[in-house]
């Protein structure tokens, strides 16, 4: 039974009425208020959409990036054919998958990249955590900000090639040489993520907060820290991707006796004028930047579905 | 002269206590000849259980006073007295935080107050039950229509358990018929809570439609100039005769108001 509610023109309506004044609107059996609320929100969420199976899913991603491997083969193998160098300075595709699959069999490379990814691990931890505390330091004083937030900028956009002759001075050819250098490279990045993110919480959460009660402490556990999150993580992602460069150029520029890691390799390579060898360790090196980018990219992509940042 | 005046308290009338109390309260932002007056000598007070509606156009400190009973702003002169008690505020963007559930959401207040984490999930499902948001705990507020976000902060403004909670244009961004079955929602946890609302809008007719009093400042700087009771019988509906007559009458001094500022 539909309720006849009076309509804003009541009373303009002239004769249709016939002066009978609507009764007031009394609650009628089952809580039609209920209704109407939940009525409305289900016709504003949006319906669920279909996105496939995950193996679908997997494959829509994946092709492209296969389609692009084998094009970069073929214009390679395509090169190698029309003889521009001789084989055994650019050797074809062939060749180096060749030699790739005998160096991924010997237990000798795998130390060297176990060593090379415990250096960059370590390196990045210590950046991040050097470049969190310096962060948090600039963001939290004005006055540090004043003296050294630009620095930080500066510092970033420092080849990182240009600290290790410093950095061989201060703690000769050594693990530590290296270590400088990573840190060095990837810590501003760490810094300035988070000092961006803490710079832009919106204001009115900054209200909210405030409202809520929180103050100090309570106001970077609940408030800015998870606020500056995103920005945080893309500094992560810079500063990792600055440590990694640094890192190999620190590898093949301060070799540390005994230590064979991916970078000494490839510089034996070089000696040995074994261009397939070097090819071989540029494509290994490639491939662990990806797949560390993946994962980045998996956390940050993590984190915009659950804040609601991604399309559509 | 001097913008604060010293004042002894005047005796409360009315019914109920009167939890918000302002006398000759002005707000002036910068100073020398950069000065803005935003308010000046406001006088009004709020009563228990009251629902009071702030109009008028842009420009006249509706906001500004908020925030100074709110005390997230200082007041330049006269006297603001809420005797010591709990605020808490809504703004127009429902601004939950996207790190936290909506119950997450809800939840917050009470563990800055401290409460345990069973006590805060029994209180958090019963606000959320107040708004008819039950079952909506474990979703983040982004999967929420704009007008289910603006009942979670309304829930989180709850559960802060304050004595006076205001509210700074809380459904202006919203769409007509949201806004509509908003103010029944509104109306009835008002009703039931037994809440006392300071509400700011620039909707003469939504302040007509909820408020117990419509109070209007003029603009620039922002003074009281009228102080309508609303009598007619709740519920109200906003298309209700009686409701937009009165809108009507006071939408007319508001446009008169305006004008005024036209030279």
């Amino acid at each position: 039974m539909p309720i006849k509610y009076p309509s804003a023109r009541a009373g303009l309506e002239g004769t249709a009425g016939e002066g009978e004044i609507p009764p007031p609107v009394e609650k009628v059996g089952v809580n039609p208020q209920n209704d109407q609320v939940s009525g409305l929100d289900a016709l504003e969420l949006a319906p669920k959409s279909d996105k496939g199976t995950l193996g679908k899913r997997i494959w829509r991603s994946t092709w492209p990036k296969l389609l692009a491997i084998a094009i970069v083969v073929l214009v390679w193998q395509i090169v190698v054919w029309s003889k521009w160098k001789p084989d055994y300075v650019l050797p074809g595709p062939g060749t180096v998958f060749g030699d790739l699959g005998d160096v991924l069999r010997t237990g000798d490379f795998w130390d060297g990249v176990l060593l090379t990814l415990r250096r960059a691990v370590t390196g990045f931890a210590l950046a991040v955590l050097i470049g969190t505390v310096v962060g948090a330091a600039v963001s939290r004083f004005a006055p540090l900000r004043a003296a050294i937030g630009s620095l930080i900028t500066g510092l970033q956009t420092m080849p990182s090639i240009m600290w290790f002759p410093l950095a061989i001075l201060l703690f000769q050819i050594s693990e530590s040489a290296i270590m400088f250098v990573v840190i060095i490279g990837a810590a501003p990045s760490v810094a300035n993520g988070l000092i961006s993110g803490i710079d832009y919480v919106p204001r009115t959460w900054l209200r909210v907060g405030k409202v809520l009660g929180m103050k100090g402490i309570a106001q970077y556990r609940h408030l800015i820290l998870p606020a500056s999150l995103p920005s945080f993580i893309s500094g992560l992602k810079q500063g990792w991707a600055f440590s990694w460069r640094s890192l190999m150029a620190g590898e093949l520029l301060v070799i540390v006796p005994g230590a064979l890691s991916i970078g000494v390799r490839m510089q034996q390579a070089r000696d040995l004028s074994d261009s397939s060898l070097v090819i071989c360790y540029i494509i290994v090196v490639l491939v662990i930047g990806i797949l560390i980018d993946v994962l980045f990219n998996a956390a940050d992509n993590a984190l915009r579905k659950r804040w609601g940042l991604t399309g559509n | 002269m001097s913008l604060v005046e010293t004042q002894t308290p005047r005796p409360v009338t009315g019914r109920g206590d009167a939890v918000v109390r302002l006398e000759n309260v002005s707000k002036q932002y910068g100073s020398g000849s950069n000065a803005l007056l935003a308010l000046d000598r406001v006088s009004l007070t709020v009563q228990q259980g009251e629902f009071v509606c702030l109009l008028g156009a842009s420009g006249c400190g509706k906001s500004t006073l908020l925030s100074l009973v709110a005390g997230l702003d200082k007041i330049t002169g006269g006297t603001l007295d809420i005797g010591g008690r709990h605020v808490s505020l809504m703004f127009q963007e429902a601004a939950l935080f996207p790190w936290l559930s909506v119950a997450g959401n809800v939840e917050l207040p009470l563990r800055l107050q401290g409460v345990g984490k069973a006590e805060r999930r029994k209180r958090a499902e019963e606000l959320l039950e107040i708004v008819r948001l039950s079952g909506f705990g474990h979703k983040r507020p982004h999967e929420l229509s704009g007008g289910m976000r603006q009942r979670v902060a309304l829930a989180r403004a709850l559960a802060q358990n304050a004595d006076i909670l205001l509210m700074d244009e809380p459904f202006g961004a919203l769409d007509a018929m949201t806004r509509d079955i908003l103010h029944d929602e509104m109306e009835r946890i008002w009703r039931e809570q037994k809440l006392t609302v300071l509400f700011v809008t620039h909707n003469v007719r939504e302040a007509v439609r909820l408020g117990d009093r419509v109070i209007l400042l003029s603009s620039r700087p922002g003074r009281v100039i009228e102080d309508y009771p609303i009598t007619h019988e709740r519920p109200r509906r906003i298309d209700s005769p009686e409701v937009s007559g009165q809108a009507a009458e006071i939408t007319d001094r508001l446009r008169a108001e305006v004008a005024r500022h036209a030279h």
